[in-house]
């Protein structure tokens, strides 16, 4: 019986090793092999298949890093945020909807400072029934959280670069990687945070 | 020994849940839509084209591809889709469907992967000839449950490293395929995403493609699947039939494994 016991026991923890754990980290090789199969075109380079500091913690943790690093991280990122300089953070909301709406940007035909893809994973206004449901939604954002300054800080900051806050947020850091203008960011931010905006009716 | 299976099943409930994917009403309309365009399906077309080209003898060797060993020996066309991809000796890795025809194009017919790589994917006024010839091989495993190896070495570490290629972050907006296809009950704008981690879910990487996208009006392999996503990803282009691809491929298969392949499909 006791023999029976340890081996039982044996195969169960290898088992659960065998289950749990794939043999090896193979992220490597797949780097290695897209290195290989890639090309630039247009806009993206070879150069974006390199992780930065972010996506490196965030593929090595599976998106879920060490508290400590990605605290750390985060506030690495903050410090990139570049604030306009005339510290005004409302643009025309009018033109953060069409922003909103727009989805191209940085893909092989597209330059930079195209459209935002908002809609693309976020409900925004009440008129656009076509969004995704990847973020959270964004509708009444204003309205529900207060037109205070620190509010128009976080949306704008979040928008400039998500990772700031989140470190490993699917949401793209728009102002880093320069996909969007300071002018469209601030659009963006009145889209959310102007009271006369068809969001925080 | 009974703790070992108590203990192994609990091991193994995780990947057997099935997933409750909350029925989307669009995606509802567009399954029934489907079901009845799909009994006149326009892929057939290029089935019929793509027979005819597996046939003919083509190319500077002026032969046919009935000697391409699909993995199952050559000339077997009959349920050789469903058990791709698969490791081949002969080129030493893992190949898909598409690969492997290119590879047979060129080795038993002479063309040259440069100009079967200049413009891969169809446009309303061409249909690449590997396109019309993977829908006629996809056709022939129609009805068959999809079962992609994972016997040799090097299947099994393709496999890993599609995985790992599937949740790489990288590129200008951070994205991997898990951004759009690592969990559930997801949508962008109305097109739900599937969570291809999960085995019921994974089919949906597989089953309709090769497909006939209504959008456009043309027929679409996985090859070009693939290369729109890395599109979106905001990736550089992979290569035409590259590894990377395979492997990817690979990955979805083998999560999809046990499924019914319907054959060649309807795309939105």
């Amino acid at each position: 019986m006791k023999f029976a016991s340890v081996i039982a026991l044996v195969s169960a923890a290898l088992l659960l090793l065998s289950c749990a754990t794939p043999t090896r980290d193979y992220t490597p090789d797949a780097l290695a092999m897209m290195k290989r199969d890639f090309h630039a075109k247009g806009s993206a380079g070879m150069d974006r298949l390199n992780e930065d500091t972010v996506q490196a913690a965030c593929n090595k943790y599976q998106d879920n890093p060490p508290q400590e690093i990605a605290a750390k991280l985060e506030k690495e990122q903050f410090a990139t945020i570049q604030w306009p300089a005339d510290g005004k953070l409302l643009g025309d909301w009018k033109a953060g909807e069409r922003i909103a709406q727009n989805g191209r940007g940085m893909a092989w035909n597209d330059k930079g400072g195209v459209g935002g893809s908002c809609y693309n994973c976020h409900q925004i206004g009440p008129r656009e029934s076509s969004f995704g449901t990847v973020g959270t939604s964004l509708y009444q954002f204003g309205k529900k959280r207060g037109y205070g300054a620190e509010i128009q800080r976080y949306a704008y900051g979040k928008i400039y670069n998500a990772k700031a806050y989140n470190l490993c947020s699917q949401m793209p850091r728009f102002g880093h990687v320069k996909a969007l203008t300071e002018q469209q960011m601030k659009d963006l931010t009145a889209l959310l945070m102007d009271p006369a905006s068809p969001v925080n009716q | 020994m009974r703790v070992a299976l108590v203990v192994g099943l609990v091991a193994a409930v995780p990947w057997m849940q099935a997933s409750a994917q909350t029925p989307d009403p669009t995606a509802a309309e567009f399954d029934k839509f489907r079901e009845i365009m799909e009994q006149d399906n326009p892929a057939e077309l290029f089935e019929v084209k793509g027979e005819e080209l597996w046939r003919a003898r083509r190319g500077p060797k002026n032969a046919s591809l009935e000697q391409c060993d699909l993995g199952l020996g050559p000339g077997v066309v009959k349920g050789a889709y469903v058990q791709l991809p698969r490791y081949f000796a002969d080129v030493d890795r893992v190949m898909d469907a598409e690969a492997r025809i290119v590879h047979c194009m060129i080795t038993l017919q002479g063309f040259k992967y440069e100009e079967l790589a200049k413009q891969p994917f169809s446009s309303l006024v061409r249909t690449p000839d590997p396109v019309s010839i993977v829908t006629y091989v996809a056709a022939q495993s129609r009805g068959m449950k999809l079962a992609a190896p994972q016997n040799h070495p090097k299947e099994r570490d393709t496999y890993e490293t599609g995985k790992a290629i599937f949740h790489y972050r990288a590129g200008a907006f951070d994205f991997s395929c898990a951004s759009c296809h690592g969990a559930d009950d997801k949508r962008i704008r109305t097109q739900p995403l599937p969570n291809f981690t999960k085995p019921e879910q994974a089919v949906r990487a597989v089953q309709g493609w090769p497909g006939y996208r209504m959008t456009g009006g043309v027929m679409h392999s996985l090859q070009w699947r693939m290369n729109d996503c890395f599109r979106q990803q905001r990736f550089p282009e992979p290569g035409y039939a590259s590894e990377t691809l395979s492997a990817l491929l690979a990955y979805l298969t083998v999560n999809a494994n046990g499924h019914v392949y319907r054959g060649p499909g309807i795309k939105r």
